[in-house]
């Protein structure tokens, strides 16, 4: 077997060391002295021993096997991978920032806390809620924050209820968030024109609905065109409406979730504020209410006294903390420095662009990959094909074969509700040339597909590995490098 | 807008391919009230050299961060490699996904693999995930785990010497499983440490978990062997969790010592402190337990060439395919830190971690003799890593007086812990310079001696 990059661990030679011995160290015995030997390990069997150059050229040609929205066109939907503006990073980097520790006093720490109730008001404004907090780390732990809250907010005016209800449609994340703040699910069927329907909603309500989630637009990419009437029949059966942040990079400039009646609201700042991904995080999942949901926030919250800020931990209803401190700064900062270059009216077009490529690309491809649904789209649309009928090439095979043109596939088989789904988002980001060269190359695609199916059962070609056998790797799990022995 | 690249002429050849007018028709089908409130009032966008000159001046409002400092309490604050920052911010490993597509994602799934490996060689355990938010939601994702592990359990004996930010955590994890019972367990006032004689009481078979700092929220390295062992006794699981993480690079690792599952905060590994987050979690516990952890796991496996070749694996126990019977909701995590992590973990190697461990315990050690030479005393006797608590009078005063001096002295217990109103908890690392404890003693003389 070729390995392509050795582990870091294979190219390890005794002796070698890539970080010099600190000037006037401690030597390692003193320091077991200092501890007592009892306490100590005597080394750190198998770790790395490589020198700088080749730590660096490891690392480097590792990043080199990866596709990344700043180097391929990255169509994933529901993920919106729009463009990093590298100002970004840049400000994150600032030393008063990146070196700010989060002990630090209050009165030295103005700054933070001021970027910190910037971005909340900011996003209150946003999305139509009343408070935000900047707490939880990413989008599910923002889920569960806001179904924590529905679970107090029930509490407190005395009855426990034990269910939430969930779209056919919604992420993974939203029922296993349910199981997590202790609601058992009901799923609701989407409409067969791609959204739902209030009447599907009264027919699940009862007095244990506690929460619906929706995320809107919805997973097909359409708008809940009845989201208000939802929210006024769970309103008027006690319940509150949740409404997933994923897919608000369509709605900016367009609807606002307070305004449809949201009680909650998460936003994925790695997704509709252009903090970067990562190969999977961090990101950040702010959650925003409304009024009378504010005293349950994570605890602490920024406060403002006169011109000074801080933070208050007296807030007795608040569900707690989910993690340490105080949310994603770094994340936020970045996420600042986006809202302060767009501002608000560079905000409010980034709706109908990105709703705008996404018609284009669904509207090229109608012929040979048609819609799921036939409703306007919004950021995203979900596409279908026959060829899996006409040639037994599955969407998997599409989505490998377009590895070799260089461009990450879209999203695959989800929503689970659409057979063979190609979910694609190409974001307000992307230029109509790099759709236009999608569109040629699916169709290229589709031809191969009928003259030459075994190219895309085969494919991907031309990157750094064929395609990988990911069942064998669940059959017997290597979760770690082992010496040889 | 310089984030897009629409022309004028773009939009409009678009609009005629889609069949429409213009942009608004693509939104008519949403209800006009809706739209109609859709402005959103925010002042107008600005250059990038205008956004520049805003971001610096609110980090310049950050005086706090170019203090001489003691700060630690779960957030450490290292030297980072320049490889790491460089390393990290390049564009393949920084805007790519989750890498759900194999093929082009290699890079980010072997050093996942590797980040994995290192941390079951540090905490001295078999299996360790792709990473978890942070310390605090990875330890509380382990009490979930062990109780998963042992169904029939359910009493959590959580050591009171945890961060409180942990400890909030896991009881709002816990919030909603009210089968659980959490149950507080003492520290020592004399030594810092847990309380064993509470958790002898506890060792019987309703216990689920032990979960204990190693070092613990005063500095203090627990004698994690014998709480394992009582545990263990019980037919419980044992939790170690490690903020400090430099210190897992000259204690015994946990497993060594019996933990059935550590977890911690990897930030000192080459993440810099940026106000609390994000850091990075991680968790590992035994190959027996690997389907019921939480959180995402690269294997090893092959291509159709004969390569070598990383997958995400396991998948099974994941929200996006098991949904409400997932073994957690975590999707996104800190895959980007994680690869940090790595980078600074390979830098460091074998025998650098080990000296920066032990440059760390040596001068934590000094600093608080010449503070003991001040009168200014150790509150605990045990032994501690880097981080250690002395009484003072009044902690906020001393730190009032280093806010004058360019020194932020250490973090007051008090708020914490009303019993250690008297107390400050000091974190020395390869950062501070020798010359920089005289300043400390004098802050914190100044304060005692003005009572």
């Amino acid at each position: 077997m070729k390995d392509l990059v050795p582990l870091i661990f294979e190219e390890s030679v005794p002796g070698r060391r890539a970080s010099d011995l600190h000037e006037g160290a401690a030597s390692v015995t003193h320091a077991m002295e200092l501890l007592g030997s009892s306490l100590c390990r005597d080394d750190i069997a198998g770790f790395p021993e490589v020198s700088e150059p080749q730590a660096v050229r490891h690392f480097l040609r590792l990043s080199q096997l990866n596709f990344g929205q700043a180097v391929n066109f990255y169509p994933l939907g529901s993920c919106t991978m729009k463009y990093n503006p590298l100002i970004n990073d840049e400000a994150a980097a600032l030393p008063g920032f990146a070196s700010l520790h989060p002990h630090t006093p209050p009165e030295l720490a103005q700054g933070a806390l001021e970027l910190m109730e910037r971005l909340e008001d900011a996003l209150a404004e946003i999305t139509g809620m009343d408070a935000a907090s900047l707490h939880p780390a990413a989008g599910a732990q923002g889920e569960l924050a806001g179904l924590l809250i529905v679970r107090e907010w029930q509490r407190k005016r005395g009855g426990q209820r034990s269910k939430v209800i969930i779209p056919d449609t919604s992420h993974g994340t939203n029922p296993a968030s349910c199981t997590l703040a202790g609601f058992e699910t009901i799923v609701a069927k989407t409409g067969p024109r791609g959204y739902l329907e209030v009447g599907e909603i009264r027919g699940l309500l009862d007095d244990q609905v506690a929460a619906m989630m929706v995320t809107n637009p919805n997973t097909m990419g359409i708008f809940e065109a009845e989201i208000r009437e939802i929210a006024a029949a769970l309103h008027e059966r006690g319940a509150l409406l949740y409404v997933d942040g994923a897919n608000l990079n369509a709605l900016l400039g367009v609807a606002k979730p307070g305004d449809m009646g949201a009680d909650i609201v998460h936003l994925n700042l790695h997704k509709t504020f252009s903090t970067p991904h990562g190969g999977g995080g961090p990101g950040a999942g702010p959650i925003a209410v409304k009024r009378e949901l504010e005293p349950f926030l994570p605890a602490p919250r920024i406060v403002r006294r006169d011109d000074r800020f801080d933070f208050d931990y007296d807030r007795p209803d608040s569900i707690g903390a989910l993690r340490a401190f105080y949310g994603n700064f770094g994340m936020l900062v970045r996420a600042y420095t986006y809202v302060l270059a767009l501002g608000g009216d560079g905000l409010e077009a980034v709706g109908k662009l990105a709703i705008l490529n996404a018609n284009y690309v669904r509207k090229r491809l109608a012929t040979n990959f048609p819609a799921a649904s036939d409703e306007t789209p919004m950021h995203e649309c979900v596409l279908t094909h026959d060829l899996e009928r006409r040639v037994k090439v599955s969407t998997l095979d599409i989505a490998k074969r377009l590895l070799d043109f260089g461009m990450h596939p879209p999203t695959i088989y989800f929503p689970l509700v659409v057979h063979g789904a190609l979910m694609v988002e190409p974001t307000e980001t992307e230029s109509r040339e790099t759709i236009d060269r999608f569109v040629e190359v699916m169709e290229q695609i589709y031809r191969e597909a009928i003259d030459d199916p075994e190219k895309l059962k085969t494919a991907p070609h031309t990157t750094p590995v064929g395609r990988v056998d990911e069942a064998s790797a669940a059959r017997k799990p290597i979760l770690r490098w082992t010496p040889s022995k | 807008m310089r984030f897009v690249p629409h022309t004028d002429g773009d939009i409009a050849t678009m609009l005629a391919t889609i069949g429409v007018e213009r942009l608004d028709d693509l939104i008519a089908h949403i209800p006009a009230e809706l739209r109609e409130q859709a402005r959103i009032k925010l002042d107008r966008g600005r250059d990038e050299a205008a956004v520049a000159a805003a971001m610096s001046a609110l980090a310049a409002k950050n005086q706090g961060a170019g203090f001489i400092s003691f700060l630690g309490g779960s957030y450490y604050r290292h030297y980072i490699p320049a490889a790491v920052r460089a390393i990290t911010a390049r564009a393949e490993f920084a805007t790519s996904y989750t890498p759900y597509q194999p093929e082009a994602s290699q890079g980010t799934t072997q050093a996942i693999f590797e980040f994995q490996t290192l941390i079951t060689q540090l905490t001295g355990l078999e299996v360790a995930n792709a990473s978890m938010y942070d310390g605090a939601s990875a330890a509380a994702e382990a009490v979930l785990m062990a109780r998963r592990v042992l169904p029939k359990r359910h009493v959590v004996a959580l050591s009171r010497a945890l961060w409180a930010d942990y400890r909030s955590t896991i009881h709002t994890y816990l919030s909603a499983q009210p089968e659980l019972e959490l149950v507080e367990v003492p520290f020592d006032l004399a030594t810092g440490a847990t309380d064993l004689s509470t958790l002898q009481k506890l060792a019987n078979d309703k216990l689920l978990c032990m979960v204990t700092g190693y070092p613990n929220a005063f500095g203090i390295i627990e004698p994690l062997g014998q709480f394992a062992a009582l545990a263990h006794q019980a037919g419980g699981l044992a939790i170690a969790v490690t903020a400090e993480a430099i210190s897992l690079g000259i204690l015994k690792s946990p497993g060594e010592l019996g933990a059935d599952i550590a977890v911690g905060e990897g930030q000192s590994f080459g993440i810099a402190p940026q106000f609390g987050g994000p850091g990075v979690g991680f968790m590992a516990a035994r190959m027996a337990q690997v389907r019921l952890m939480p959180g995402r796991l690269v294997g090893a496996s092959h291509d159709s060439r004969g390569n070598r070749a990383f997958t995400l694996t396991l998948s099974t126990r994941e929200q996006h395919i098991r949904r409400e019977k997932a073994t957690s909701n975590i999707c996104t995590n800190h895959s980007l830190n994680a690869l940090a992590a790595t980078i600074y973990l390979t830098v460091m190697g074998r025998q650098g971690l080990r000296e920066t461990a032990a440059l760390n315990v040596e001068l934590a050690h000094e600093a608080a003799a010449t503070l003991a030479k001040a009168r200014v005393l150790p509150r605990f006797t045990g032994p501690f890593f880097n981080e250690f608590v002395v009484t003072v009078p009044d902690a906020q005063r001393a730190i009032a007086e280093g806010s004058k001096r360019g020194v932020i002295p250490g973090i007051a217990l008090k708020r914490d812990y009303p019993e250690l109103s008297d107390s400050l908890l000091i974190s020395v690392t390869e950062l501070n310079q020798r010359e920089e404890f005289p300043r400390l003693r004098d802050v914190l003389a100044s304060a005692k001696g003005r009572d």
